[in-house]
Parts: structure tokens; C-alpha cells; sequence
């Protein structure tokens, strides 16, 4: 993957996609706004979200055992995952000893974030993705760009021609003479899915809430599938981050609020399905939870980034973010784009990479996402910590070892102007000396043309015109002519 | 009451006559204002690309320079901000890294002092009318620090209201970013140009005269946009509108 700027580059000069994302994400916004400020009590509820996860973070040890042996009790079976790999072989294990060779998935982040369809994939598994957003997804090779919309990305015209020519090859065809009204394509999704409902006997899911107390696991969606995945076949597996155990059922009370009202501003999912173990006659027979920890716990110990698993994956963030708008998804090379992507993953990856390095500089640190945050993540305090990171190197928790990183590469110019800049300003003689310099020159200054780094600044923009005489130049003429020292 | 002015640098470099309008504004308003040499500036640059240890002689000189001063006003929302909002964070960080709590006490002496310019004249001096006079069709764009970091809410847009003269018109998208954002408009050169490309279009669409904020960084960037596109909408500080009445032009 490019990293973040020359990426986002691309998708600027690519129309369609600044269209599709354009509407899409206004069209949310404004209805998100409308349906929070319904809320009088808004700001204590974001207060009180926030409050919750901090506790059950800062407990988190305590909160999981106190999970593991709820769902043990309920007859489930938990299994833990230090890494993307591990946790990969646990679930491609479980399949295989159930001899399926085809599983049916609603849609998850955490096993995006591990690459499960492509792990199944190699071991002979087919995954088929039943959120109509990843069927467009999966059917089309791409890659989702939104984290509640993962289509966003395509319009209507485009849907129709991945389902023509796509479907075919995985299970039942496309209707003949599909048009691109929303109702056709739901409706050929709709028989398209139907046959692997009714036919699959693994079901694999994430959740976005676990609760501690009864070791109860809560998926909320708008379509259904969900609801299929989870109670048609024989055998669940849950793959979920240890960030999303939350201490009791009561506490679901906030978030059952906050997270469809800042994600799809609905005031109620249309479903929220919970299931706790198993029980006879009713759901799976067999039921896995594997907790994946995949760099949570080395964030956690971050005491300024940590907030970032808070997060309850709404997309508000994404939402309003005009970084987004214009760069898309697919800019930030992460099941997490946006404002929280920004700063989850090169926690969660490092910023070893270009791109993971890139990625906290994917904001003009406007904001506006952690005004609509429901968890109030303060998402432009954690980009100009990990900034830092990246330019300066510092401590690290690497698979719970502390050390210390050194600063990523790339940056040696940018940190000899800084410092240089910090020099002649922290000496106001020498900052003066520049200004009447600048001043002297300031008809030789081309206002359409800079050299070095300026030139990108010149590429879309004038520069303004330098004044003869800098501010503190006239004060003390000011003062001198009014007799003053 | 001891009234600091702190500039900025880029309007002490690029834009002095946003600074001559605060002096004008704040003395015809019966305030004496003091501008001490020895600022230079926030060190906002510094810390928001990730060189915090760089900020931190910034910080340190900002402390001393307005050492004794009841006031520190500046016509800039980012730079207010940067204070307010990134000095405690720079002094906790020192602390931590046990550098001793000298730079934290520094920077939490100057927090309370620091007003952008609109915060100064609404709640310390209880004005929204400054008797200014200003005939011209203006758009204000609520710049982001300002907006979300200070809250300035309704303060300069209850000011520009008060401007005889003055026809206050509304800007589409107004709370989205302008895409300026210090070191981004370089390091992510083709989203922050989207960006600009899409305010000055809102601007233009007003059919305003000139394009008002309380920040030059973010006027640097829209009005160097809108000059690229041959608009004919200029750039205006808050300060400028304000400081101009029908007695005494400011120029």
C-alpha cells in the first residue's frame, strides 16, 4: 500500500468516487445531528459511554476472566489470540473439524482486521459475507471504504454490474434484466443470500458488545442477516477484540442509544440480537468465542492513545471528517479508515510501515470528529501524539515488552526546518533580521511559484503578497514617534 | 488592567495590519495595549507535526514575555487555542519525563490570560457593538480552532452584526474545515487544494464581497485558493471590519 498522501491523491482526482462519498456521507451527517440533538440528555450519555469503557479499560484483566468463565458456564467455548495469525488457525481449525467447506459471516471488523476470509480461503474454505455492503464487496474483489456503509464507495450502477456479472460464480445468478432501482438489487441480494442461509451449518461473527456479568454477546445490524447467522447453523464462532467487554447488561443501556443514533441515526437498530452459550433446542449446538487481542493490549498501555479503544465502530468520525470525503476508504489501507483509523491502527500495526507513519498526518486536525464522537474520543490529541511518535521516536509497548522506537525515516528535512524555525524563533532579533529581509525582497517573491517545499503549496494556492514594514517594526516606530523610548 | 497584544507570527510577518487593527480597535475602545518584544510565536507549528520538544522554547518565551500582564489577546483562534488547550499538555509531558514541573507551571500561569480577540471584547469588555462601520456584503467562516477548541460560539458573529453598514450573509457548509491545517496543506497537498477548492466555491456562491474569520492562517490559505480561481472576494480579519467606523477609516 502507498502511503496515505499519494493514495488519497488518486481518489481526489477520481470523480465518481468524490460524488458517491459526497452525498453519501452529508446525507448521514445531517440526519445524525438531527437525531442526536432529539436527545436532551446527549452530552451525559457520550459522558457516561466514555466513563464506561475507561473503567472496564483500565480493568480490563478483571473483566475478562469474569467474561470467559460466563460463557463457560453458559456451555460456550473460549479461546484466546494473542495475533492475527493465531487467531486464523484457531478458526480455520474449528472449521475444519466440522468438515464444511462454506461458512456464512455477518459482517465483522475484527476478522478484516485479520485477514480470516483469505486465511479460509487458503485452507479451501469459502467465507461468504452476508451484510448486503460486503456481498457488494466480496463480489466485486475490493475492499470496503466505510465501516457501517463498506460500499460507500459505489453507486447504484455500479452494484448492478458486480451482481450480473459476479454472482453466478458463487451461488445463485443475478435475476435476468436487473435493473439498478435499490428494491431489484436488495431483492437479488435477498435470493442470492437466501440459499446460503438456509444451506450453511458454520456461522461466523463478530459482536459489538460482550457483557462480562452473563457472557452475553450482542451484534446490532439493520438487515436481518445477522439475526440468520447467528441462530441457523450448527456451529458459531465469534471472533471479537477484548476491547468490546463492557462490565453489565445495564451498561448496554448507553450504548444501545449512542451507537444507532451516531452511526445510521436511527433511534433503535432495527435488530439487536444477543445470544449467551447455547441453549437445547434453540440456535447453535456448538458455540466459540475467540478473543482477539492483535496489539489491543500494547495500546492500552498508551496512556494518551489508549482512548482509541473506546471506539464502538459508529463511523460518526468517518462521517463528518472532510479528510474522508475526499480521500475515501481505501486511502487509509485499514478495515479502519477515517479520523479512527487514523489513529487505531498504526497503534494497533505500529508505524513501522510509510503508510502506517502516514496515517496520523491524514488530518487537518479540524475536529470535527471529536465533536461527534459518542465515546468522546479526543481522536486530535492522539494524531499529534502518535506524530510525535513518528517523528521523534519514543516509548512503545511491543507485544507487552517496553522499548523504545526510533524516529521513522523520511523525515530528516522537515526536522532540520523545524528546528531551525524554533531557533530563529525563539530569537526575536534573528525572526526580525528575516522579516525586513523578506520584506526587502518582497517584490522578487513570486506569488504563483515557490521552489522547495512551498511548491505544493503553490500548486492550488497564491501566496499573499509580503507587507514592507512586519507588525513589530511599526509598533516601535509608534512608539517612537510618539516620544515614547 | 494590563492589556498584552500577542500577534502571531504570521500576522507579525505576512499580515501587520490585522495587528494595527487590534491596537486601533482595542484604544478607541479605551483599553491601552502593550505589545512586548520578546513574543514570537505559540509554537503551534512545532507541535502539531510532532516536534513537542521543539515547541517547548516557544513555550517557555511565551510564558516570559507576558509575565505580569492581566490580559494576552490575540487575533487569531489556532494560536489562543494552541495555548489554551496544548500548553497544559506540553508542561504535564515535561513533568512526566521528569524534566521537573518548571515548564508546567509556565504554561498554566499564561492559560487563564490568553483571549482570542472576539473572547476579549464580549466577556472582559462586555461589547458587541464596537461602533465600527463597515458597507459591504461579508460571509463569515467559523475557523475550526476557534470553533470547536475556543467555542467562540456566536461572539464574532454578534459582533459583525453590530457593524453598521455591514450585510452579515450565511456560508453554506460553514463548519467544514477550509483544509489549511498548518503543516497538512503541504503534506497532504492535493486533499487540503479539494478542500480549499470546495470553500472557496460555498464562498463565491454568497455573492459576499469579502470573506471574513478570526484567523489569517486559514485567510492564507482561502484567499490564496480564491485568488488562484480569479475570484474577486477578499480575505478580511474580523479585526480590520471592526477597527473601521465612518469617522476614521482603517487602512
Amino acid at each position: 500500500m502507498p502511503p496515505f498522501p499519494r493514495a488519497a491523491k488518486d481518489a481526489v482526482g477520481d470523480t465518481t468516487l468524490r460524488g458517491n462519498l459526497r452525498h453519501a456521507t452529508h446525507t448521514i451527517r445531517d440526519k445524525r445531528a438531527a437525531a442526536v440533538a432529539e436527545l436532551p440528555d446527549w452530552d451525559r450519555l457520550r459522558a457516561a459511554g466514555a466513563a464506561i469503557k475507561d473503567r472496564t479499560l483500565r480493568h480490563l484483566d478483571h473483566y475478562l476472566e469474569q467474561l470467559e468463565a460466563s460463557v463457560t458456564a453458559a456451555g460456550g467455548i473460549v479461546h484466546w489470540a494473542a495475533d492475527a495469525a493465531e487467531a486464523n488457525r484457531i478458526v480455520t481449525d474449528l472449521v475444519r473439524e466440522t468438515g464444511e467447506r462454506e461458512v456464512i459471516k455477518v459482517k465483522s471488523m475484527a476478522t478484516q482486521e485479520i485477514g480470516l476470509n483469505e486465511a479460509l480461503e487458503a485452507a479451501g474454505i469459502r467465507a461468504n459475507e452476508t451484510d448486503l455492503a460486503e456481498l457488494i464487496v466480496q463480489l466485486g474483489d475490493d475492499l470496503p471504504s466505510h465501516i457501517l456503509v463498506p460500499a460507500i464507495h459505489r453507486n447504484r450502477g455500479e452494484i448492478r454490474d458486480i451482481f450480473t456479472e459476479k454472482m453466478a460464480r458463487w451461488g445463485r445468478a443475478a435475476p435476468e434484466g436487473l435493473t439498478d432501482s435499490p428494491a431489484e438489487l436488495a431483492e437479488a441480494a435477498r435470493l442470492h443470500l437466501r440459499e446460503k442461509f438456509l444451506r450453511a451449518r458454520v456461522g461466523i461473527s463478530g459482536a459489538n458488545f460482550m457483557v462480562a456479568e452473563t457472557g452475553t454477546l450482542v451484534v446490532v445490524e439493520s438487515e436481518g442477516n445477522g439475526r440468520m447467522c447467528l441462530t441457523l447453523p450448527e456451529t458459531l464462532i465469534s471472533v471479537v477484540g477484548i476491547e468490546k467487554v463492557i462490565p453489565s447488561w445495564q451498561d448496554l443501556e448507553v450504548f444501545l442509544q449512542t451507537l444507532p443514533r451516531s452511526s445510521t441515526a436511527e433511534r433503535m437498530n432495527p435488530y439487536t440480537s444477543m445470544w449467551t452459550g447455547t441453549t437445547d433446542g434453540d440456535g447453535p449446538r456448538v458455540f466459540h468465542l475467540v478473543l482477539l487481542d492483535n496489539g489491543r493490549t500494547d495500546t492500552l498501555a498508551d496512556e494518551v492513545g489508549r482512548q482509541a479503544l473506546r471506539c464502538i465502530r459508529c463511523s460518526a468520525c468517518l462521517n463528518v471528517c472532510p479528510v474522508y470525503e475526499r480521500a475515501g476508504g481505501h486511502a487509509y489501507g485499514s478495515p479502519y479508515p477515517g479520523p479512527i483509523g487514523a489513529i487505531l491502527t498504526p497503534q494497533l500495526r505500529g508505524t513501522a510501515s510509510e503508510l502506517d507513519a502516514s496515517l496520523p498526518y491524514a488530518s487537518s486536525l479540524c475536529g470535527a470528529c471529536y465533536e461527534v464522537c459518542p465515546v468522546a474520543i479526543d481522536i486530535p490529541e492522539v494524531l499529534v501524539h502518535l506524530r510525535e511518535r513518528v517523528v521523534q521516536g519514543g516509548p512503545v509497548t511491543v507485544r507487552g515488552t517496553r522499548t523504545r522506537i526510533r524516529p521513522a525515516k523520511g523525515h530528516a528535512a522537515e526536522r532540520a526546518a523545524l528546528r531551525a524555525a524554533t531557533w530563529a524563533l525563539d530569537r526575536p532579533g534573528a525572526l526580525r533580521a528575516g522579516q525586513r529581509l523578506a520584506g526587502r525582497a518582497r517584490r522578487l517573491v513570486p506569488r504563483r511559484r515557490l521552489l522547495g517545499p512551498g511548491r505544493a503549496w503553490t500548486a492550488s494556492r497564491d501566496v499573499p503578497a509580503v507587507p514592507a514594514e512586519p507588525f513589530r517594526d511599526w509598533w516601535q516606530r509608534r512608539t517612537r514617534e510618539a516620544g515614547g523610548e | 488592567m494590563r492589556v498584552a497584544l500577542f500577534v502571531t507570527c504570521v500576522n507579525d510577518t505576512l499580515y501587520p495590519q490585522t495587528g494595527r487593527a487590534v491596537v486601533t480597535l482595542l484604544e478607541r475602545l479605551g483599553v491601552s495595549v502593550d505589545f512586548p518584544s520578546e513574543q514570537s510565536c505559540c509554537g503551534q507549528p512545532q507541535f502539531n507535526t510532532g516536534y513537542r520538544y521543539e515547541s517547548e522554547p516557544l513555550v517557555r518565551r511565551y510564558a516570559k514575555a507576558f509575565e505580569g500582564y492581566d490580559y494576552i489577546v490575540a487575533p487569531s483562534g489556532s494560536c489562543a487555542a494552541m495555548v489554551r488547550d496544548n500548553y497544559p499538555r506540553i508542561g504535564r509531558k515535561a513533568a512526566a519525563e521528569g524534566r521537573g514541573g518548571e515548564l508546567a507551571e509556565l504554561a498554566a500561569s499564561v492559560v487563564p490570560r490568553t483571549l482570542e480577540l472576539t473572547e476579549f471584547l464580549v466577556d472582559v469588555l462586555g461589547v458587541t457593538d464596537v461602533g465600527a462601520y463597515y458597507p459591504h456584503r461579508v460571509t463569515y467562516h467559523p475557523t475550526c480552532h476557534g470553533l470547536r477548541m475556543l467555542g467562540l460560539g456566536e461572539r464574532p458573529r454578534r459582533l459583525l452584526s453590530a457593524v453598521r453598514g455591514l450585510e452579515l450573509v450565511e456560508l453554506p457548509g460553514a463548519q467544514e474545515c477550509c483544509g489549511f491545517g498548518g503543516t497538512f496543506a503541504v503534506k497532504n497537498a492535493a486533499v487540503s487544494a479539494a478542500m480549499g477548492a470546495d470553500k472557496a466555491r460555498n464562498i463565491e456562491t454568497t455573492g459576499a464581497s469579502a470573506v471574513c474569520t478570526v484567523d489569517n492562517s486559514c485567510q492564507m490559505h482561502i484567499g490564496g485558493t480564491l485568488s488562484r480561481l480569479g475570484s474577486r472576494v477578499r480575505p478580511v480579519h474580523i479585526a480590520e471590519i471592526l477597527a473601521n467606523t465612518e469617522e476614521v477609516p482603517f487602512r
